[in-house]
């Protein structure tokens, strides 16, 4: 049996089989797999860079320390870890819009967008985000982004770990951080999605 | 080395299926498998660059058709047998005792505390890739640069879209264990790292590409050479 024909029992089975070597050898434990497991199912996740660009929003001179050192900005909020060690936020501008890509693997911000969606890992938008970007935002994201405005697709070949600070929706002068963070969604920090404006 | 895994700029491929939420894991071997990864760099099977490689090495027409936690289990049965943590035909037999008995248990083992510390500080602290060098910085924001027009053999970052492309260094991040280096486990060998900003039109052609767009690159200095320099530079 090939590879790629494989059940997913059969992968179950596989994965067992090395689990149960790993345990002999000291190396992995099932409260292992049930703390790690726990931190990217329930406590890291896209909530963390919605506060993070909520505060931001909010506060100009963490908006400067969050553009100019992304990594030592969300330490002050207690954000940071694995996959996130060298952080760069990008802003969104009227000018320019910036949207993320791994061609290679599947490099992601994980301290604040949690694991990554399986379509950023899939090949096909891995392979057309570079080559077609507006199309790729409008045809399968709903995106439309005018050509006035320029697109810069930032491909994750290093373990800098790009994101975006999108641009707050107009008619939300004097909420919270709280409030605002409610409005910023994983995809709009990918860069895939806009903000919802505010009726 | 060239292969399927680089896919920046392949046509044909369809289009992107992106659900409004999907969980973290799909089946509950991923989160074995994804714990898996920290078990081996503990048991020094690999590193994060060397690890990439051994997906890299994958049957193409498998890793086009197999789901991201696949890759990984590959990626740590290679690097295993290949370095002799684990013994194949072992694997294999054990692979045969759970598919007859599904339900049977792991072997009895007591928690370790260690290694839920290390799980602690991973997520919370990370390890950073920066690494110190006495080399000194050959490039300069506004540099005007070409990536390599070279195909290396074994892992790399050079994907295939930008080489021999020319674009502008944006940005010195530092520098960085090298992935050409590490991830062919040759050590990390340390590099300067900048981020250069590539035209579409450049990549792509003026007749291909989408209008007013760019994409930008992380690259090592040994995947550079100076076309010309910003034109503030000595002034």
């Amino acid at each position: 049996m090939s590879e790629a024909d494989r059940t997913s029992e059969a992968i179950a089975a596989r994965v067992k089989a090395l689990e149960s070597m790993l345990i002999e050898q000291g190396l992995l434990t099932t409260e292992m797999i049930d703390r790690y497991v726990d931190i990217y199912e329930n406590e890291v996740g896209p909530q963390l860079g919605a506060k993070a660009v909520a505060k931001a929003w909010a506060d100009p001179e963490f908006k400067e320390r969050l553009l100019e050192d992304g990594t030592a900005a969300c330490a002050e909020l207690g954000i940071g870890g694995g996959q996130g060690e060298h952080m760069v936020v990008l802003e969104d501008t009227d000018e320019v819009h910036h949207a993320i890509v791994c061609t290679l693997c599947s490099c992601y911000p994980w301290p604040v967008l949690g694991l990554p969606p399986n379509w950023y890992k899939e090949p096909q938008y891995r392979s057309r985000m570079v080559r077609a970007p507006r199309q790729v935002l409008a045809e399968d994201f709903g995106y439309e982004i005018p050509e006035t405005r320029e697109i810069r697709v930032w491909d994750s070949s290093s373990e800098i770990r790009y994101w975006v600070l999108p641009q707050r929706p107009p008619g939300t002068e004097g909420w919270s951080e709280e409030q605002l963070a409610g409005l910023v969604t994983r995809d709009s920090m990918i860069g895939v999605a806009p903000i919802e404006a505010v009726s | 080395m060239n292969g399927v895994f680089d896919l920046g700029g392949t046509d044909g491929l369809g289009p992107i299926e992106a659900p409004p939420a999907e969980p973290p894991f799909f089946q509950d071997w991923e989160r074995t498998v994804f714990t898996m990864q920290l078990s081996c760099m503990i048991g020094g099977w690999f590193g994060l660059d060397s690890f990439r490689h051994g997906i890299e090495l994958m049957d193409p027409v498998t890793y086009l058709s197999s789901s991201y936690y696949e890759h990984w289990l590959h990626s740590f049965e290679h690097h295993g047998i290949a370095k002799g943590h684990i013994d194949p035909d072992e694997l294999d037999r054990r692979t045969q005792y759970f598919l007859d008995h599904p339900d049977a248990a792991l072997p009895v083992h007591e928690p370790k505390p260690q290694l839920i510390e290390i799980v602690d500080a991973l997520s919370t602290h990370g390890a950073p890739a920066s690494r110190p060098t006495e080399a000194p910085i050959g490039f300069a924001v506004g540099d005007v640069v070409r990536v390599r027009g070279v195909a290396p053999l074994g892992h790399t970052r050079l994907a295939r879209y930008v080489r021999g492309k020319v674009g502008t260094v944006v940005a010195y991040r530092g520098s960085f264990v090298f992935p050409d280096s590490a991830g062919n486990d040759r050590g990390e060998d340390p590099h300067h790292l900048y981020t250069i900003r590539l035209e579409g039109t450049e990549l792509w052609g003026e007749e291909y590409a989408d209008p007013r767009t760019s994409s930008t690159f992380d690259v090592w200095e040994p995947y550079i050479e100076l076309v010309r320099e910003s034109e503030g530079a000595g002034t």
